[in-house]
């Protein structure tokens, strides 16, 4: 029986606009919870971390209260785009992106805050703007930290199952992603595709990563 | 020149003791150096000039410029303020070569003007040639020089130093010296710099302002504030001092001249404006200033007695440590007297001052 390997490219261009979306959002959340000072910041940083204890259950639920087609911004979606985002790729987007997305912030915090201060105070004393100054000398400085997570988050936005299901659904050919694909072809007794499957999504997950971790210890300290 | 006048107080909390930094100073043309023990305030007063803290209270002028000031709310960032900073490390752009990190800090001025200015230093700093490394690839000395031009290169109007000699070997630090003096000829932006090392105030300075606790303890050229500490405070800081427990025996304002009692020896000193027979008081003298002879018979005129403790090698002669105070002198002088453990220390009538 030939496997459909659907759900594999789905997964993987769900993932990669998720984790696209997370160091967006992410990049912005961890640049203010590591240089500014503002009352909630430890609130903040506790919501941001949600997601990463709630079950997955609670997460689809959230999500559904905010981009389901009574909501403000499923009504507005549907006016711009003619068509619900409930249950399509793009939910399992903003699904796979709330699973993720935690990790990102967390890692990306602690890799701005173990740059040396003195490498922004000299970039501020030598006229340069914060804007160039983060992705001058920041960024640059606490990249491969900052990568390492991305790739973190990939791989963890692969791997969603509770909350794609609530809002993208299960439709096979349109939201059915690897983890959903999986516990498919487990209920049907397709044993052949299942491990063939588990082994794919295992080995992407390992070679990930191994890459992470290459990445991960180079943190700029002043020589 | 610079003028402020800094007020900034942390209130004491479980894991440190409170701290405030009250203080007012000026510095021109030149090198001012800000001489204090470590949690004197330096950094915090250097830091609060570049913008990095906000003071409580005060007001910091840079030229005609208003760089802070409490009373009208204004605190400009570091970025408006035209301040070179030469960090403790340095802080050269590990991901930069010299020459980007040069062109990064000419980036303000006009696009026509950087490309020449950036070569103009490197070549003053003789950093030509390794322009193309990164900083992990070059000496300490270039290190340094190129951190000092990258501060130079946007014409700032004042030159902050932290501490920028401190954990140097003798060498570097010697080169380091010299450019300072080059940066002190050639340009013209006046330099504060802060330092815990009396030498280095000797070495570079014109003005000297000694931090206590976040106050000015005195300030003026390093000769005067040696020759004359003006209180107990600045002479233990200066640590360069023997300070011994003496009383006021007599005042002869028509000889100029006194006698102070040191434990059971009377000594002659020279007169003491605004003090009173009987006051207790310390006398402060420099090693070098005393003289130490071998013990043979009596004291002489202004000498005591002395049991040695210890010889301590110098580089620079011999420190004869003794109760309470001690002597400096030089090899040949130690070795052309007998040594032994009882000796007359002489007091020079006219080096002594009183505290």
């Amino acid at each position: 029986m030939p496997i459909d390997w659907f759900p594999l490219w789905l997964s993987l261009r769900v993932a990669l606009a998720a984790t696209a979306l997370g160091i967006a959002v992410g990049l912005a959340i961890a640049y203010l919870l590591a240089n500014r000072d503002f009352r909630g910041k430890e609130v903040l940083d506790a919501a941001v971390t949600l997601p990463l204890v709630l079950p997955p259950t609670v997460l689809g639920y959230y999500l559904l209260v905010v981009i389901g087609r009574e909501s403000p911004i499923g009504q507005i979606w549907e006016k711009m785009f003619g068509s619900p985002l409930v249950f399509t790729w793009k939910a399992a987007v903003a699904a796979a992106f709330l699973h993720s997305f935690p990790l990102l912030v967390k890692s990306s915090r602690a890799a701005l805050e173990n740059i040396d201060r003195s490498y922004e105070r000299a970039a501020r004393t030598l006229g340069a703007s914060e804007w160039k100054l983060f992705w001058r000398v920041t960024f640059p400085l606490a990249r491969r930290p900052i990568y390492a997570a991305a790739a973190l988050a990939f791989a963890q936005a692969l791997g969603d199952f509770g909350a794609t299901l609530m809002v993208a659904g299960n439709i096979p050919g349109r939201t059915q992603t690897m983890a959903l694909a999986i516990y498919d072809a487990v209920e049907s007794g397709n044993g052949f595709a299942a491990r063939v499957l588990v082994l794919v999504i295992s080995a992407i997950a390992l070679v990930i990563l191994t890459f992470a971790n290459r990445l991960a210890p180079a943190i700029v300290k002043p020589r | 020149m610079i003028k402020a006048r800094i007020k900034k107080t942390f209130p004491a909390c479980p894991d440190s003791a409170g701290f405030s930094l009250d203080l007012e100073l000026s510095a021109t043309r030149g090198i001012t150096v800000l001489f204090g023990p470590s949690g004197s305030g330096k950094t915090l007063t250097l830091d609060s000039i570049a913008g990095f803290v906000r003071p409580d209270e005060g007001r910091i002028m840079l030229d005609d410029a208003i760089l802070f000031d409490a009373a009208t709310g204004v605190h400009l960032p570091p970025q408006a303020r035209r301040c070179g900073y030469v960090f403790q490390n340095y802080a050269l752009f590990p991901h930069m070569t010299l020459r980007e990190n040069l062109a990064f800090a000419a980036e303000p001025r006009p696009r026509l003007e950087r490309h020449r200015r950036v070569n103009e230093l490197l070549e003053k700093f003789r950093l030509q040639d390794i322009a193309g490394r990164r900083p992990h690839e070059i000496s300490g000395g270039q290190k340094q020089r190129c951190s000092i031009a990258r501060a130079l290169i946007g014409s700032p109007k004042i030159l902050l130093l932290d501490e920028p000699a401190q954990g140097l070997d003798a060498p570097l630090r010697a080169e380091f010296y010299e450019i300072l003096r080059q940066v002190r000829s050639e340009f013209r932006t006046p330099i504060l710099l802060v330092t815990h090392d009396l030498e280095e105030c000797f070495e570079l300075s014109e003005e000297m302002i000694v931090l206590h606790e976040g106050r000015i303890a005195q300030s003026g050229p390093p000769r005067r504030i040696l020759d004359q500490p003006a209180n107990l405070e600045v002479a233990r800081l200066l640590g360069a001092f023997n300070l011994i427990p003496a009383e006021i025996r007599m005042l002869d304002p028509g000889r100029n001249r006194s006698r102070l009692q040191i434990g059971e020896f009377e000594i002659e000193g020279p007169y003491f404006p605004g003090h009173l027979k009987g006051d207790r008081v310390t006398v402060c003298v420099r090693p070098e200033q005393l003289r130490a002879l071998p013990r043979n018979g009596r004291p002489g005129p202004n000498q005591i007695r002395a049991e040695l403790k210890r010889v301590v090698e110098q580089p620079r002669g011999i420190r004869l440590q003794f109760e309470g105070l001690a002597v400096d002198l030089s090899r040949a002088d130690y070795e052309a007297q007998h040594a032994d453990e009882q000796w007359l220390i002489e007091f020079p009538c006219d080096a002594l001052r009183i505290l």
